[in-house]
Formats: structure tokens, sequence, C-alpha cells
């Protein structure tokens, strides 16, 4: 087991978002702390902005529609950015939409910061946007997100459906950096997600210094592709 | 949409405004207005037409995969899909389809997903991403407006347990998709090059390009 080193650690609430440059060699712990959270991510290079996860390659380069602890998050620069080093949980899903405030409002009704302060009804487009506006970033740039917790199946006919009880109380998933990563997090229900009320759930977030990925590392070695994924990135930082 | 429901058009190509031959691994960017109809052409079978969408007057809204699968709770596309914006609008709707269905997961090729694909050597090959940033460099945009596309004839199934596949191509010599423009929009099109991928035989072949103005029937 790797030696980790924590460096802070931090409650976000349901409905809430947070972003941090993920350096490389740390990594981030998300924790479940009731069940059935709902975590978006999206990922930048943060010395490159234009250069952003992409789902279609980290799915074909992996030969998965979902993913789990020895899976990589692609950047569209075939470089590694994030790793996944732990998870409880077994499935996240990287095929769903992201909220909007159209599409919250239709489903929970509207609800303002003037009647209801900080229990207001946010959505995911919406906290996103602001996020990487901070960093000069435009709806340009959201192109495509990881659902943490949250699992889609996929039937025979291609149909999607949302799976409940995905994730329970206490399960966590760790992303490794492997690249000077900007992390933007959202707390927002999935939109599929059947539950007619809303109710975003806190997640609980910790930051640790761990150590560079080993030659034997399982995410490294989970497939030829991975492997010649790792060299890219680390190809960058020589 | 488990059994392929296939769609003839009723469009004669004789009758069509615009109609071209885009050979392999080249590049193509053309506007579509509200109301006329866009067909694709698989003229050898099992091409990949990788193509993107926009919103011909503001190009920061574009088709986007995820809502789109999202909108119609499928992840393949054929006759009655919508194509949706990235602000949730219908750019196109999918109004014929003689294949069947087609992918929007697997995205486009490019220099550095073949090195992670294939080999850190086939950085050099050319690729979708070439001809997508060339189209679109052409009319003032950039790499950050590459987006998600539609691989127009590929096979990309998703299994229950969650593995995604690339599977032989059910498309065929003149199998065509045809689809409405539901506002102007500009399509992005790249006549994939790929020549690592057994889905074409590692023969990249031309497809059809046909444009039909509005309210023709
Ligand atoms: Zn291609």
């Amino acid at each position: 087991m790797a030696s980790a080193c924590l460096l802070f650690e931090e409650e976000l609430r349901g409905g809430a978002s947070f972003a941090h440059v993920l350096k490389r060699g740390t990594s981030l712990r998300i924790t479940d702390l009731h069940g059935g959270a709902n975590v978006p991510i999206t990922l930048f290079n943060f010395e490159l902005l234009v250069e952003r996860y992409n789902m279609a390659d980290t799915l074909k380069q992996q030969h998965t529609a979902h993913l789990t602890q020895g899976h990589c998050l692609y950047s569209d620069m075939g470089r590694v950015l994030c790793s996944i080093t732990n998870d409880t949980v077994g499935w996240h899903d990287p095929i769903g939409a992201y909220s909007t405030r159209a599409s919250v409002a239709k489903k929970y009704g509207a609800h303002d910061y003037q009647e209801f302060r900080n229990d207001w009804y946010t959505s995911t487009r919406e906290n996103f946007l602001r996020e990487i506006g901070k960093f000069g970033l435009s709806i340009r740039d959201l192109q495509s997100h990881i659902n943490f917790f949250s699992k889609l199946q996929v039937d025979l006919t291609g149909s999607m459906h949302f799976v409940p009880g995905n994730s329970k109380a206490g399960d966590s998933v760790e992303l490794r950096s492997e690249m000077n990563t900007l992390v933007i997090i959202d707390t927002n229900p999935h939109p599929l997600d059947p539950n007619p009320n809303y109710e975003p759930k806190p997640v609980h977030l910790s930051f640790q210094r761990v150590d560079a990925p080993a030659a034997d590392d399982q995410c490294r070695n989970l497939c030829p592709e991975n492997i010649r994924g790792f060299i890219n990135s680390e190809r960058y930082f020589l | 949409m488990s059994e392929r429901t296939l769609i003839k058009s009723k469009l004669d190509a004789a009758t069509a405004i615009h109609d071209e031959v885009l050979p392999a691994g080249e590049g193509w960017i053309h506007a579509v207005k509200k109301g006329e109809t866009f067909r694709i052409v698989d003229l050898d079978g099992n091409q990949a037409a990788d193509t993107l969408i926009y919103n011909l007057h503001d190009f920061s809204e574009r088709y986007s995969a995820l809502d789109t699968i999202n909108s119609q709770g499928n992840i393949y596309l054929t006759t009655g899909s919508s194509l949706v914006s990235n602000l949730g609008n219908e750019l196109m709707r999918i109004t014929a389809d003689t294949c069947g269905r087609h992918d929007t997961l697997g995205g486009a090729c490019a220099a550095e997903s073949n090195q992670v694909r294939y080999a850190i050597e086939k950085r050099y090959m050319h690729n979708c991403r070439a001809s997508f940033m060339a189209a679109l460099m052409s009319w003032g945009h950039e790499k950050r407006d590459i987006t998600s596309n539609i691989n127009f004839f590929m096979n990309v199934p998703v299994t229950p347990e969650g593995k995604l596949t690339f599977e032989d191509g059910i498309s065929e010599a003149g199998k065509y998709v045809e689809m409405v423009a539901t506002m102007d929009v500009a399509v992005v099109i790249s006549n994939c090059p790929q020549l690592n991928n057994p889905c074409n035989a590692y023969n990249p072949t031309p497809v059809r390009l046909l444009i039909w103005g509005a309210h023709v029937s």
C-alpha cells in the first residue's frame, strides 16, 4: 500500500461545486457520506486548458462503458489526467448527462435564492460554468464529464436505465492526479435519478500527497493502452 | 428501438441542390439551413462519417452526444433521433435511415488517441481530428470548438455489464442516413482515414453528401 500524507479535507454540501488544481502526485478521495450521492466531475490540463477530459477516448481506449478502480481518465491529447486508484463502489457513470437550470426546474420546481437562500436548487451546468469561468473557460469548453457514484445500465436495445442504490454510505473513490489537473466537482443529482425530490447529497473530500505510480501500478498495467497513456503523461513532464 | 427499423427516403437525388462525393480521409464543412434535408450515403460500406453539428450563427451551441442520448434514453441513433445541442435544443432530426443504428459514444480518432490505442509511433498517421481542425479553422474556429461527434455507420455496442466494444459494421454499400435541419446549422464531416481498425477492413472509402432545399417531398 502506497503511503499517503493528508493535505486538507472538507465537506462539500449537496448542490455545491468546487474547483481545485490537483497537482501531479496528489490524490482526491471522495466519500459518499449518506449513500446515493452523485458527483459530476470534469477535468482539464491546468497548464493547457484546451486539453480536457474526453469521454469517448476514455471509454474506447479501455474498452469500457463504466469506470472503476484501475481505470484512467484520459484527456483528448492521449494523456492520463487522473487514474482511479481506489474504489469501493464499482461503477461510475461516464455517459449520463448533467442537470441544467431548466431540467431542475421542470423536475423539482423552481427554488430561487431569494426565498430559499442556500437551500435553493442549483444545477450541474450552472455550477460547472461558474467554476470554469474563474479559469477563463466558457460553455465552449464543457464537453463531457463523469457522474461519480451513479450507475446507468445499457440494455441490449441500447436503452439506458438508472440503477438506484449503487453507492452506500461510506463508499469512496480516489483519483490520483498524473498531471496538474484542474478538477471541477459538483454534487447535483443525476438527471435520470427517478427520485422526485431534489435531495443532493453531501460528500467528504480528502486531498492527499501520494507516491508516484510504481512499475507494477494497477492503473498503469490495466491494459496496453494505459501503459502508453502513462508514457504520454510522463513525457509531458520531461 | 430493439429491432432496427429501416426507413427509406422519398427524396430523389436528381432534385438535390447539393451533391458531391467526399473522398476517404477528407474533411468538409457546409451550412444546412432550417428545413433543408441532408443525406450521407455510405457508398462502399462500413465507412465512418465522423460528424459535428453547430448552430450556424453561434458555434458555442453545438451537438452534444450526452444530451442527445439522455434525451432519448438510448445510446444509438436512428430514424426519429433528435440531435440535441449542449443547450438542449434540437439541431437536426434523423428522418430516414437504411442502416438502422449509428454510434455517438466512440468519438473521433486523433493522432494522440491513435498513440494510446495502437502504438506510440502511430502519431504520424492521418486522423479525424486533423480533418476537423482544418475544416473548423477554415471558418475561423479552433480546437476548443471540437466536441463530441456522431459516427454515422459505426457500430459501437455497450453491454449490460458496462463493456464497450467495436463490432463489425452493420452498414453496407449504398446504405444512407438522412436528417432535416431544425435550425440553421453548420455540419462538419471527417470522412475517417483510420487504417488501424478492422471495422472498415483497413480500407477507408468515399461517402456521398446530398442536400435538398426546404419544402421538397
Ligand atoms: Zn477517424
